[in-house]
Parts: structure tokens; sequence; C-alpha cells
């Protein structure tokens, strides 16, 4: 589709949202390209979800700008909105109203025709596997459920841009993997996606492309593998420790690994071969509790550039 | 011409109807499970009101004080102004509950405005539902009057959009406060402090001459008094029309200032 600046559905330039004196979000730069998963990443209070609230229009830019679909959020938030699915970080169905109706009545907002309305809620709802729940009361779903049908409630427009704040914070890991597959096959279709998370396996899953978020601002951006390239090594060497081994470690970890992040429960050797650290640990006779040689995460690129965890 | 050039559409009042119909729609769609419901007790409440106060306190005071309420009785004096104080509390109610829990706790707005709809159209939808329901428990009230045989005049029926728009008049006030609370306490001092006075001091029970001068000029300010002025007027075909435009003139500025204040304080709480 023509005539989006750079091609980006979603362009950013010093974007800015300031609540009194408070900055929630500093002068951020970012671009979304059409048909990619668009990872925000970061711990609660990065700035993420009101950045999110911008690109929907349920909060105005304070500076800077921000292009939605072609449109300004500012004097076009109505034509964005149609076109945009939104699902909130907190379930916002209507409980008044069944599932199905949770559908149809969301498919008025938008102005669609009922006969549309039905077809689509019978797609959506096989979709997100509730069709044998269609006329049910809301209350007595699941948390995974209730997600589902917030998904199947965004989709209702078929919307081009589908923003997702948080989608499985909450969940069971059954439920979440159930919701990430829902996700990937939504991408599958060509659809845009705008993800926040703070859990960095959802973002190494879906997301072809991610911003690091920390204290309103970002601090590094890329795909899930280049930012692990960049940031962090290979491969990480986990090490847990007696207490009084810990106390006399003091330089004894030296040269082992190109960087040596000590966190409260637990020290990280990050290198390129755990185990040949692991082997020279053990030659330079150091008694470890437990040791776990792994790959990097972006947890990890989240801990090299910040020098914090991401759950906390 | 591609959407980026595309012309952005005007903010006007009549644009902002067509999407608030939705929230109209909405609304029914939860209240028609239980409407029969709702007109029972509509019709219930007044019923048993005029029986017990008209007959009970009306006999009495018709014995002990004849023609202390004119040739029309007590019960054609507290009928008309009963319709009036039961409009207001119930739009009280509609618009403080319901909405916080549309605000914060069941954050329906939120979702509703992650659609095209603004919370202008919000504002309208909700207000067009409350006077729906407003409109039609005066209608029924209207209709318990005839029963007691208190309506004197075909203009009765204008009772019904008089006590509508006042009744709106709250609604849309008690938007505007409710959209400022993060809690429900703020609720009740707006029924302790505002609405029960109101009730009882705007001239429904009694007529006003009986208080003292004070508490008579500040139930001369309530936009209850001005309504119920009109509303008793229309139905016993009492009224005067020499102060009637001032009554009016006083519900319709009561409803402008609120529908602005509503507009500014859902948007300043959901769009910021």
């Amino acid at each position: 589709m023509p005539g989006f600046p750079g091609d980006a559905l979603v362009r950013a330039r010093k974007l800015t949202k300031r609540f009194g004196s408070f900055t929630a979000v500093d002068a951020i730069d970012f671009d979304v390209r059409p048909a990619e998963a668009f990872g925000f990443l970061g711990p609660n209070g990065a700035g993420k979800t009101s950045t999110m609230r911008m690109i929907a229009c349920a909060s105005p830019v304070t500076d800077g700008e921000l292009t939605v679909i072609g449109m300004n959020p500012a004097s076009q938030a109505r034509e964005i909105k149609a076109r945009l699915g939104v699902v909130p970080q907190i379930d916002n169905l209507d409980t008044e109203l069944t599932v199905r109706e949770n559908l149809e009545m969301y498919a008025r907002y938008f102005d669609i025709p009922g006969s549309v309305a039905r077809s689509r809620a019978n797609e959506l709802l096989e979709f997100v596997q509730l069709h044998e729940r269609a006329n049910d009361q809301v209350e007595p779903l699941s948390g995974g459920m209730k997600r589902r049908l917030t998904i199947a409630r965004a989709l209702i427009n078929e919307p081009e841009l589908v923003i997702f704040d948080e989608p499985t914070t909450g969940l069971d890991p059954q439920a979440r993997h159930l919701l990430w597959d829902r996700l990937y096959r939504l991408k599958q279709r060509g659809a845009t996606l705008i993800i926040t998370t703070h859990y960095m396996e959802e973002a190494e899953q879906l997301c072809d492309r991610l911003v690091v978020m920390d204290k309103a601002r970002i601090v590094a951006e890329g795909s899930p593998l280049e930012l692990i390239e960049r940031y962090s090594t290979r491969e990480v060497l986990e090490l847990r420790f007696g207490d009084a081994e810990r106390a006399s470690l003091d330089g004894r970890l030296d040269g082992l690994a190109q960087r040596v992040e000590v966190l409260p429960d637990r020290t990280l050797l990050y290198t390129d071969d755990g185990e040949k650290a692991l082997d020279e640990v053990h030659r330079r006779n150091i008694q470890v509790q437990s040791a776990l040689v792994r790959r990097s995460s972006l947890e990890d690129v989240f801990l090299s550039l910040t020098g914090r965890s991401l759950v906390e | 011409m591609s959407a980026a050039t595309a012309p952005p559409a005007k903010r006007s009042f009549a644009n902002s109807l067509r999407p608030a119909t939705h929230l109209f729609h909405r609304n029914w769609l939860v209240y028609k499970r239980i409407w029969y419901r709702s007109l029972f007790f509509g019709f219930l409440q007044p019923f048993m009101f005029l029986a017990a106060m008209g007959l009970g306190i009306g006999g009495l005071l018709a014995r002990t004080n004849p023609g202390a309420f004119g040739s029309v009785g007590y019960i054609s004096f507290l009928g008309p102004g009963l319709l009036g104080a039961t409009v207001m509390q119930t739009a009280s109610f509609e618009s403080t509950y319901p909405i916080m829990n549309k605000i914060m706790w069941g954050r329906n707005y939120e979702a509703i405005l992650a659609s095209p709809l603004s919370t202008r159209n919000v504002v309208i939808g909700e207000l067009a539902w409350i006077g729906f329901r407003i409109a039609s428990i005066s209608t029924i009230f209207l209709g318990v009057l005839a029963i007691f045989g208190i309506t004197r005049s075909p203009l009765a029926l204008l009772a019904i959009p008089v006590a509508t728009l006042m009744g709106l008049g709250f609604s849309s006030c008690l938007i505007a406060f409710a959209a400022t609370q993060t809690n429900d306490i703020g609720f009740s001092w707006v029924y302790r402090f505002l609405i029960n006075p109101l009730f009882l001091f705007s001239g429904t029970f009694f007529p006003l001459t009986q208080m003292p001068q004070p508490v008579q000029v500040a139930a001369w300010m309530t936009p209850l008094f001005h309504g119920v002025r009109l509303i008793r007027g229309l139905i016993l075909g009492t009224l005067d029309l020499r102060a009637a435009p001032w009554h009016l003139g006083y519900l319709l500025a009561f409803f402008a200032i609120g529908l602005i204040l509503a507009d500014r304080s859902l948007a300043r709480r959901l769009a910021s």
C-alpha cells in the first residue's frame, strides 16, 4: 500500500508522553513495518503501555511525531481506530453480555452490518476455540479463555494492525502456549502485530524485531538474534555458590569469561563456550552448588544493557 | 487519494449521534432481559407510595385540616412532586455506580474507546439511554397518577419530557462528577447531602411556604424545585404561565452545563 512514509505502518520520531512533570515516554524513535511482529520489551514502568496507548489513539501525544497507518492520531483517531485491533493488559470484556454478544456488539461499534458480524463472530470463535462457549456468560470463563475472547474481539474489524499489551501476563504456561500459537497463526495470515511484554521468552518466540525499553527510553533495537549477538555471548554459565564460597570468590573468577554478572541468587559468566568455562571453574577448585550452561537470551541482553533483570 | 491525505473528520455534534446509538443499543441488550421486572417495580413503587401517603396521610389531613391543599387534596399535591423526585433519584443512581463501573471496575469504556467511538459518543449514548429510562418511568408514573384520578389536564403528557429534561440535568452533572472519582465514597456524600435533602425539601411532600425563609430561598435555587413546579402545573392544569418559561429555562441551562461538564470530565479521565 503506497503512501506510508518510509513504508512504515507506525512511525515515531522523538515521541514523548508526559503526565505533569513525569516523563513516561522520552523522545523515542521506531518504525513498525507492514506484516512484521514488532515487540516492546522492558520491565514494568518502562513506558511500554504509554507508547501503546498513544498508538491506539487512547492517549494524546505530548511531543514529537507519530503516524499510524499513514494518519495522525490527533486528528484522525476515528479513522485509525477503525483499522486497529487492541488487546489490553487487563481484560475489559463486557461481563453483562454473553461470549457471542461481546463480539457482535463490538462489531456494531465499528458499523459492521449484523449479518457480517454474525459470520465473523462464528469464524473468530472457531479461531480462538471458544465456539462451544458461544452462548455462555463471560464471567465463568478461565483467564486463558477470556484472553482468547478479547483477542477475537480485537479481530472483529479485520484490523491491519493488532496491538497486544502484555498478552500473556497472569496466564498459566499451558494457556500461554495456546495463545502464542494463535498469535503465530495471525502473523502467518499477514497481520502486523505490536506486542509489549516483560517475558523475554515471549519476545523471542513471537517478534521479528523488537526494541528494548528502560526508563522511558529505547536502549536497543534489532531482531532477537541480532540483539543477543550484539549485547551478549553465545552461551551463559550460571553458577550458584554456598555462602562461604561466595564470600571468598574475590578475583577467582577473573579471566574465565568475557563478562561476569553477579546477581543476588546466582552468578552469570558470559562466554562463547560454557563447558570450557565450567572445566576451568573446576580446575580452579571453586566449589559450586550447581552449574548450568545455556544459550544467551534476551534476558541477558537486558541485563547487559541495564544491569537489572527484566522481572524483578 | 491515499489515507494519508484524507481530511480529518468533522467533530460536530451531529456526527456524534450515530456512533452514540451503538451505546444505547448495548444498554438495551442488557436491559431487555429484565425490562418487565423494571417496569413492574416502576409501577408498584408509586402505587404503594400514593396509596400509603396520599390516601393515608392525605385522608388524615382532609379530616383535621380540610382545604389545606385546596380543592385537589393532598394526594394530588403529592403525586406530581413524587414523580419529579423519583425521576431525580433514578437518574442519579443510573449516573453514578453504573458509570463508575464502566470507567474503572468493568473497564467497558476502555474497550469501547478502542473502537471508533469517542468519549463524546459515550456521553451522548449514555445520556440518551438514561433519558429513555426516565421517560419510561415517568410514563408509568403518570399512568398511576391517572388511576388515582390525579391528572386533570391533557397537558399532563408534557410532564414526561419535562421530567426527562430535569433527570438529564442531574444525570449529566453526576456523570461529570463520577468521572472525577476513584472510588464510590463520593457517591454516598452526594446522596446524603444533595439528593436526599432535595427529595425532602423541594416542595415534594409539602408546600415550601411551611418552611422558614432561608430554606425557601435555598430550595428555589435547586433544579428539583423548578422541575416539580412545572410537572405539578402541567398535571393539575394549574401552570403559572408567567413563571413557566423561567422554570424551563433553568432546567435547560442545568442540562446544558451538565452536558459540557460531562463531556470534558470523561475526556479528561479516559483520554489523557
